[in-house]
């Protein structure tokens, strides 16, 4: 089904202490789209991330991967998506590359190119705990060099990296859409990548933001 | 395609390794508190003989208790739960390679030095082989139910107490067939009746704590 769009999400709507985060999000990400999800502090971005990735679920509504109900073709689903949280997970005691070796089980690259395409190339072997807040999000950006998922969730992935991180990322991205993969992610920045659809969660919500 | 049992059993048994001074705190833990017992209540050999299995037992069980908080703790704290949450696999094999390493850093080191502090406490020489066989199977009960107790726990800023207050009364029947497969053994009885018990609670705790456990992380991460 070469139309059917990879994720389609139909009137999701989520509750929190009786009081809804959002309602009626309706959104889809179809082959090589990068969409980038917009709103205030507290709006809701993470939280949509969240449901996306199942991590939590939603109230009401549906959740499309390839036109079937995400619950129905879970492994399918998880096998396929990527998802970069706040919390980089990447563990201190650990180097760089056994962080690599856990997070990103299905390798199309080595570690150490993957590091090294991050500019991490001398730190692979060592302990984490010595590494800086940008060199953590690094390693666990690395991680896109290692995947084969095809949606990429990344919630503020430009946290804490340089000008350099930036453009790399947006490479990657780039790259991951033209191969027909999709990218749906959450920042404040604007990005320098032509045709990012945005996707303003506060024109949905019914209160929330400022 | 790997079910993950191993992955986490080899990376949590590799953190334990780089941090081995909080991965020995329960065992020193069980250590210091054993030798105080002779000081604090009595040097003299008969009447230490006759509370050493129960010192012994409730000490191994408080040790496991004090390390089973820490057990999801740094996961969560980290992102790296979040990430093993939406993982395509089966959650509670990875939950059950997390405990299996948990067990191998605090419940095997206390049962291979459960007999020296038999010898401290002046244990029968009949005791020694019943008090390691039923720690043996007793620390891994306990290190499973710990684990469900601790993914309960998990989001909660202080958990500790709750954790405890939670887990205590499921500890209860394992430290009383513990302590009893040792003292059945001093007493000249057969001690396979309580020990097989013990061990029908392990087999019962690995089938279903893994999956407790995995319920209750996917509970504590939807709030």
């Amino acid at each position: 089904m070469p139309n059917t769009p990879l994720l389609t999400v139909e009137r999701l709507l989520f509750e929190r202490d009786d009081c809804n985060v959002f309602e009626q999000i309706d959104l889809s990400v179809g082959r090589g789209d990068i969409v980038q999800i917009e709103g205030a502090n507290g709006s809701g971005k993470t939280t949509l991330m969240r449901l996306l990735t199942t991590a939590l679920q939603p109230t009401s509504g549906n959740i499309l991967y390839a036109g079937e109900a995400i619950d129905l073709c879970r492994y399918e689903y998880l096998s396929d998506i990527l998802y970069l949280g706040h919390q980089p997970g990447v563990k201190m005691t650990l180097t760089a590359e056994e962080n690599l070796r856990w997070m990103a089980a299905d390798c199309g690259n080595s570690a150490q190119d993957a590091l090294a395409a991050v500019g991490l190339a001398g730190y692979a072997d060592m302990p984490c705990y010595n590494l800086s807040a940008g060199q953590h999000r690094r390693v666990a950006l690395a991680r896109l060099l290692m995947t084969n998922a095809k949606l990429w969730y990344l919630d503020e992935p430009f946290t804490a990296i340089d000008k350099q991180g930036v453009s790399f990322l947006e490479n990657c991205m780039r790259d991951h859409a033209k191969r027909g993969g999709a990218v749906v992610l959450s920042t404040h920045q604007d990005l320098a990548i032509d045709g990012v659809r945005k996707y303003s969660i506060l024109a949905h919500a019914d209160q929330g933001g400022l | 395609m790997s079910s993950g049992f191993t992955d986490y059993l080899c990376r949590d048994l590799l953190l334990a390794y780089r941090r081995p001074g909080e991965a020995a705190s329960p065992l020193v833990f069980f250590i210091m508190v054993c030798t105080l017992v002779p000081l604090g209540i009595t040097p003299e050999s008969a009447r230490l003989a006759e509370i050493a299995p129960g010192i012994i037992w409730v000490m191994a069980l408080l040790a496991t208790l004090l390390s089973t908080d820490s057990l999801f703790a740094s996961d969560y704290q980290d992102g790296s739960l979040e990430q093993l949450l939406i993982s395509p696999q089966m959650l509670s094999m990875p939950v059950l390679g997390k405990i299996t390493a948990h067990w191998m850093v605090t419940g095997l080191p206390l049962t291979l030095a459960s007999p020296v502090l038999g010898v401290m406490l002046s244990l029968p020489a009949q005791g020694y082989m019943p008090m390691v066989a039923s720690l043996a199977l007793g620390t891994g009960c306990l290190s499973l139910i710990g684990a469900v107790g601790a993914a309960l726990t998990v989001s909660l800023r202080k958990g500790g107490l709750l954790l405890s207050l939670l887990v205590m009364p499921l500890y209860m029947p394992v430290i009383i067939f513990g302590s009893a497969t040792v003292q059945s053994a001093i007493d000249g009885f057969a001690w396979s009746g309580p020990l097989a018990i013990l061990g029908a609670m392990l087999a019962a705790a690995i089938a279903l704590c893994p999956i407790a456990a995995a319920g209750a992380l996917r509970l504590t991460s939807i709030n």
